[in-house]
């Protein structure tokens, strides 16, 4: 019986992108209370900034709300400008809150009944 | 004062953007009537690129320049929210509050109903000889060559209040923030002192839920198999409850599609926030670090533990200005070899438009929308052997001759570019950006007055 879970972040909360200028503001709300602590742990300003990498932000800082037991990032510069100025198709960033939900998680096995979707595959 | 005994206000919101479904207040309205108590309907349709296009509509044709679907939205619903005493509050006065009042009127008078009483809120547009001095002040170097097309103040609540409670039945406003919209009218009911912080955070935060329509209630938040929302093709739009601390119930009309729960509001809540301890709007400084949602029963939650602290002494002020022209091209390619296709026809369209500045292509269905402009994924990146790949390319340029010559050479791949490429589609659209400020709150006058 396996003690972790590798799983996608998608399985353990959920996102909303917002934007002001060049600025990207992603909210990410555990979807049970018990999974905050680990993803206070693993989900941090340096996991973000690596996973946003090629967009460069400039920084990004984390806001922690445990009441509501999410987290609200907020990255600087990674839209080319910002949505009257970059040519991507989605100037406002508005997918890049599924980029954040690919990250990996690690996930006590004991935890596993507050993910969402079917079923983890375990690590070995 | 004892306050108590004053029944909660229910405010319901119908569009959350200029481009929004205008089929949404009937059920709104028809539950703010059957909830029987004080009642505001909202419209928020006026993002910050939308003013800036309302302003240079107004200039082709001085009677336009308000919200292009105001009729849409209102013919619906005027009729019985004047029968019923249903407020209604909106911003789609855009660039001219003025002329989308008589229009209202006119409207009004169209369907056979009694002139409402309309008032107009003026003093956001920062363009004239008046504000030259205090606008040039503002913007500093940022001025330097900008092509200025409008800069208006984001105005707060007082107004909307004032005109409310000067008996106004519908309020018609071109730039104010968006919770204003909430707060004005919770204001006008309670009578808050202008400095209630706490008060007024709460009413900001219900507004702020209410302000984007359906992505309170079940919108832009479906996920199959992950976040399931009932019928989304008819979304029920918001309804805040507020009571006489500022404190709120989001619900959404019996019967409608979609859902409230404690999920949906915590994704409105934080949409668009930064500093969860500092939301500066032109009233109050809100903070939602000790916030709570908690969900009541069927679609519906409550949120407290919202406080606030004094309000900004400044007011931020948009400025859009002309920055140039945007061309996008695209054309397809299936079946084998579609990718490598696309590929060619991306390093063609380079060469052919080398010296125009950069130009960003995505394979759409491979990578386009997390890519960057400045990156360059193909190059990066081996042959996926896609079978169904449309190839983007976008550009921009001051000139809208040269920014056209993307869209021709797009074009010309149906005879010069690599096989089976087809559906090409291309446009070519001016762009405007903006820029922030601040100016001193005593700087800008706020106000309403009604429709003669």
């Amino acid at each position: 019986m396996p003690t972790t879970l590798t799983v996608p972040l998608y399985r353990a909360a959920h996102a909303r992108t917002g934007d002001k200028g060049n600025r990207s503001n992603i909210s990410l709300i555990a979807w049970h209370p018990r999974l905050w602590e680990l993803l206070v742990e693993q989900v941090t300003e340096v996991v973000v900034a690596r996973q946003f990498a090629h967009r460069r932000p400039s920084r990004v800082v984390r806001h922690l709300l445990p009441q509501l037991h999410a987290m609200n990032f907020v990255l600087d510069d990674v839209l080319d400008g910002g949505v009257n100025d970059a040519l991507n198709l989605d100037s406002h960033g508005k997918a890049l809150s599924f980029l954040l939900l690919d990250l990996s998680l690690e996930v006590p096995a004991e935890l596993g009944d507050c993910l969402v979707g079917p079923s983890a595959s375990p690590s070995t | 004062m004892n306050r108590e005994h004053l029944p909660t206000l229910h405010v319901g919101c119908a569009a959350g953007f200029s481009g929004d479904r205008t089929d949404a207040a009937s059920p709104v309205v028809d539950a703010l009537i059957a909830a029987g108590g004080p009642a505001v309907l909202i419209f928020e349709t006026l993002a910050e690129r939308t003013l800036a296009l309302a302003q240079l509509a107004r200039r082709a044709d001085p009677d336009a320049g308000y919200e292009p679907l105001l009729d849409e939205l209102l013919r619906p619903v005027l009729a019985r929210c004047l029968q019923h005493e249903v407020r209604i509050v909106s911003n789609f006065g855009a660039a001219n509050p003025a002329g989308a009042a008589r229009r209202i009127a006119a409207l009004a008078q169209e369907l056979g109903l009694r002139a409402p009483r309309i008032a107009v809120i003026e003093g956001d547009d920062l363009m004239g000889e008046a504000h030259r001095a205090l606008l040039a002040d503002a913007l500093g170097s940022q001025a330097q060559g900008l092509k200025i097309v409008s800069a208006n103040a984001y105005l707060g609540a007082e107004a909307i209040a004032d005109a409310l409670l000067a008996g106004a039945e519908i309020v018609v406003a071109g730039r104010v923030a968006d919770p204003s919209l909430t707060v004005g009218p919770a204001l006008a009911h309670f009578g808050w002192a202008r400095d209630d912080w706490d008060r007024l955070a709460r009413a900001t935060m219900a507004g702020h839920l209410l302000e984007c329509g359906a992505q309170v209630t079940g919108g832009y938040y479906a996920d199959p198999g992950y976040k399931d929302v009932p019928g989304m093709a008819q979304l029920g739009y918001p309804i805040a409850e507020i009571d006489a601390d500022g404190r709120c119930v989001v619900t959404k009309p019996a019967g409608t599609g979609g859902r409230i729960d404690e999920h949906t509001v915590k994704e409105q809540l934080l949409y668009e926030l930064h500093d969860p301890a500092a939301y500066l709007t032109p009233d109050v400084v809100a903070d939602i670090t000790e916030a709570q949602v908690a969900q009541l029963g069927a679609d519906r939650v409550r949120l407290s533990g919202v406080r606030g602290h004094a309000r900004p002494a400044t007011l931020k002020v948009n400025v859009c200005h002309e920055t140039g022209w945007l061309a996008e091209g695209e054309i397809s390619y299936a079946g084998p070899r579609a990718e490598a296709r696309a590929r060619l026809a991306a390093e063609v369209l380079r060469e052919r438009l080398k010296g125009l500045g950069p130009m960003r292509a995505d394979l759409i269905g491979v990578s386009s929308v997390f890519a960057d402009d400045a990156g360059d994924w193909p190059a990066s990146h081996a042959d996926t052997g896609a079978r169904d790949v449309r190839l983007r390319v976008a550009l921009h340029h001051a000139d809208p001759k040269q920014a056209e010559r993307l869209a021709r050479e797009v074009t010309a791949l149906y005879t010069c570019g690599p096989a089976g490429g087809g559906g090409v589609r291309t446009a070519l659209r001016r762009r405007l950006g903006t820029v922030s400020c601040t100016v001193p709150r005593d700087s800008v006058h706020g106000r309403y007055f009604f429709l003669a």
